[in-house]
């Protein structure tokens, strides 16, 4: 209340050059904050009960969110009816709700590519946008240099990705922790630097104008139809990444992964390769964030270095943590949601970015494992002792 | 015969400090071994030199797997001595807490399977293969541990003894021939320690994997080794049978202290 009291209160009249005392202001502060205070009390005390309940195992463990997903009595009319708003989606609403959704869905890719890094095999990375940025650049220098199109640049963007993903990698298989996201940090931002700063090369902040988009058999679309096939284009995407990383979740390599969040001493000592495990998890997250920087250039058809700012990373980690690590469903809701958000919260565009901020506070309190947490795969066994009937 | 771990002049600095000292140790084929001393004698530390975590400063560790040649293990990385055959659990349990069982104990397999990347995302037949084998394999190796019950629970979910036998069963799945365990009784009450205590008799008798443990429950040290060996302040001070140590005056002065004389 008191901490409010000098922007609430106190107004400086600039044209009578008076002080203006709004006293009603102050009242409003304090009983909003007095009410807001119960609120708050009120969730935490619930959020403790049932802590304390599930430990007590009067109530079975297993979420809403687990259970919906487990019974394929809910969630195959919701997969239906998903699938077919993400395909009548460009026809029914405008173009300019086209074009947010093809952004949301690169952050979608983005997200998935980052959940490998940090979400799977813990390695705090907030430098994820300089791939993006290697991507983008790829695909425009290969552009503008030898006319190289899109389809082609797709793979070249990703290789070329991967290949700063094992650069990177190397120098920070030693680092963990604070120290890996420091290192990390820094080469985000002299990614950016260098392709500021490096006119003759990339053409310095000015940018890459006139990408083209992606081409459909050689034909050139208008510009409505090139930004539906987009929409599909990235839809097809989006459901390759949740398939590979789907695939690579539950493999040999993934459980390497997650081991190696878990514990790297016991990890290495179980007869797991450091080394190539976190150089495979930096390797093919950078592979698909240099994909999605190949998209976004098509896209924008104009890229430069104040597109990959370490903002962008924080977005893109935001998108990791709030939807919950390791976990595909949360990671795609995560990303619609931080990156449709502020798009649709332009109504009320001053306080946006505030209603965005106390939205993340408040999730990190309430669900801390993020909107969606990571489900493990459960196995059965015929003819075992394991009938606890809970994870089958 | 060539005993399967032989360990000769084993020392290990860390700075000033001299953790171990010309420590001499072997194992041979189907023993089980005790490695006891005072806290901080540096028997963790002796592990760790062999398993690869510390490269050791000076001395040899040659292994001998069975049926294979001999081979020295210095400055090997830990996850290629684990692939040569040793495997160790930890004194202050190490899983993989949010990881299911079963997953904590396919993880000990992965030195064992090949699949990579590619075929992870495009599931060849082989990998198909391969994968089914993991978790037959793995849920065998929970049955005979005794938490075939706790499959598909979380390792951190587990009661503390179970949480113990989960990181033998994950040690066992890596099929080594030399288990090294470290403190594998500590905190379990009187039931637990001798469930334990048949456990690793079991384990001896049944997968034909040595054993070498650290521990300080007197009474199962005794009951279970064949051999003992006494480290204090990071030198030998006595080896022999159970026998022989309980009566050794210097293991009885390591650990009771010297008797003066009134």
């Amino acid at each position: 209340m008191f901490l409010t009291f000098p922007i609430m209160v106190i107004r400086v009249n600039t044209v009578e050059n008076v002080i203006e005392w709004r006293w009603q202001n102050l009242l409003i502060v304090g009983v909003g904050t007095f009410f807001l205070s119960f609120a708050w009390r009120y969730f935490i005390k619930q959020q403790e009960a049932g802590k304390k309940k599930v430990e007590a195992g009067e109530i079975d463990k297993i979420a809403l969110s687990r259970r919906i997903f487990a019974e394929p009595k809910f969630y195959l009319p919701a997969l239906i009816a998903i699938s077919v708003f993400a395909l009548v989606f460009p026809f029914i609403f405008s173009m300019y709700q086209a074009n947010i959704m093809i952004t949301g869905l690169i952050y979608v890719m983005l997200g998935l590519g980052l959940n490998i890094v940090v979400g799977l095999a813990g390695l705090l990375d907030l430098g994820y946008v300089a791939f993006y940025a290697v991507g983008a650049y790829s695909y425009a220098l290969l552009n503008h240099h030898f006319g190289i199109g899109f389809w082609a640049a797709l793979p070249i963007g990703a290789g070329i990705g991967t290949l700063f993903g094992v650069l990177l990698g190397f120098p920070v298989l030693r680092l963990r922790g604070d120290y890996l996201a420091i290192v990390t940090l820094g080469f985000g931002e002299i990614i950016r630097l260098i392709l500021e700063n490096w006119n003759e090369f990339s053409f310095g902040p000015s940018g890459i104008a006139n990408i083209p988009r992606p081409s459909f058999f050689s034909i050139q679309l208008s510009l409505q139809d090139a930004t539906i096939y987009m929409y599909y284009l990235m839809i097809l995407l989006v459901l390759f990444t949740i398939f590979v990383v789907n695939r690579l979740q539950n493999s040999r390599i993934g459980r390497a992964w997650i081991a190696l969040r878990e514990d790297e001493v016991a990890c290495e000592a179980m007869g797991v390769d450091r080394r190539k495990t976190k150089l495979t998890a930096f390797a093919l997250g950078a592979t698909w964030a240099g994909m999605a920087g190949v998209i976004f250039a098509a896209k924008t058809t104009f890229i430069n270095p104040a597109s990959f700012t370490i903002w962008e990373s924080i977005i893109i980690l935001c998108i990791v943590v709030l939807g919950g690590m390791g976990s595909i469903i949360g990671v795609i809701v995560g990303a619609l949601i931080l990156i449709l958000l502020p798009e649709y919260l332009r109504a009320f565009s001053e306080y946006r970015m505030l209603i965005f901020g106390a939205m993340l506070v408040l999730m990190m309190v309430f669900r801390p494992g993020g909107i969606i947490s990571d489900v493990r795969r459960t196995y059965k066994f015929e003819g075992g002792q394991n009938n606890n009937g809970k994870n089958q | 015969m060539v005993p399967i771990l032989e360990v000769k002049g084993l020392s290990m600095d860390f700075g000033g400090l001299r953790a171990l000292d010309q420590l001499d140790l072997d194992v041979k084929e189907g023993e089980i071994v005790a490695l006891i001393g005072p806290n901080g004698a540096g028997k963790t530390t002796f592990f760790n030199c062999i398993t690869g975590i510390h490269p050791p400063t000076e001395g040899d560790m040659l292994i001998s797997p069975p049926g294979k040649k001999q081979e020295r293990v210095n400055g090997l990385k830990p996850n290629h001595v684990t692939e040569r055959g040793l495997a160790r659990t930890f004194q202050n349990i190490r899983l993989f807490p949010n990881m299911t069982v079963l997953e904590n104990v396919m993880i000990g397999r992965h030195c064992r399977m090949s699949s990579g990347i590619l075929s992870a995302i495009f599931r060849s037949r082989s990998t198909v293969r391969e994968e089914n084998e993991v978790v037959r394999d793995s849920y065998v190796i929970l049955e005979k541990i005794g938490l075939a019950g706790f499959v598909n629970e979380f390792a951190m979910n587990l009661p503390y003894g179970a949480q113990r036998r989960l990181e033998i069963a994950r040690a066992m799945a890596t099929e080594p021939f030399l288990l090294l365990l470290d403190e594998p009784a500590a905190g379990m009450n009187l039931q637990e320690t001798k469930e334990l205590d048949d456990l690793i008799i079991w384990i001896r008798d049944n997968e034909k994997i040595s054993i070498l443990l650290i521990e300080h429950d007197m009474r199962l040290v005794m009951s279970l080794s064949d051999r003992i060996f006494v480290v204090d302040y990071g030198k030998k001070i006595a080896q022999g049978t159970p026998e022989e140590i309980k009566n050794n005056p210097a293991v009885i002065k390591a650990y009771l202290g010297e008797e003066i004389d009134a």
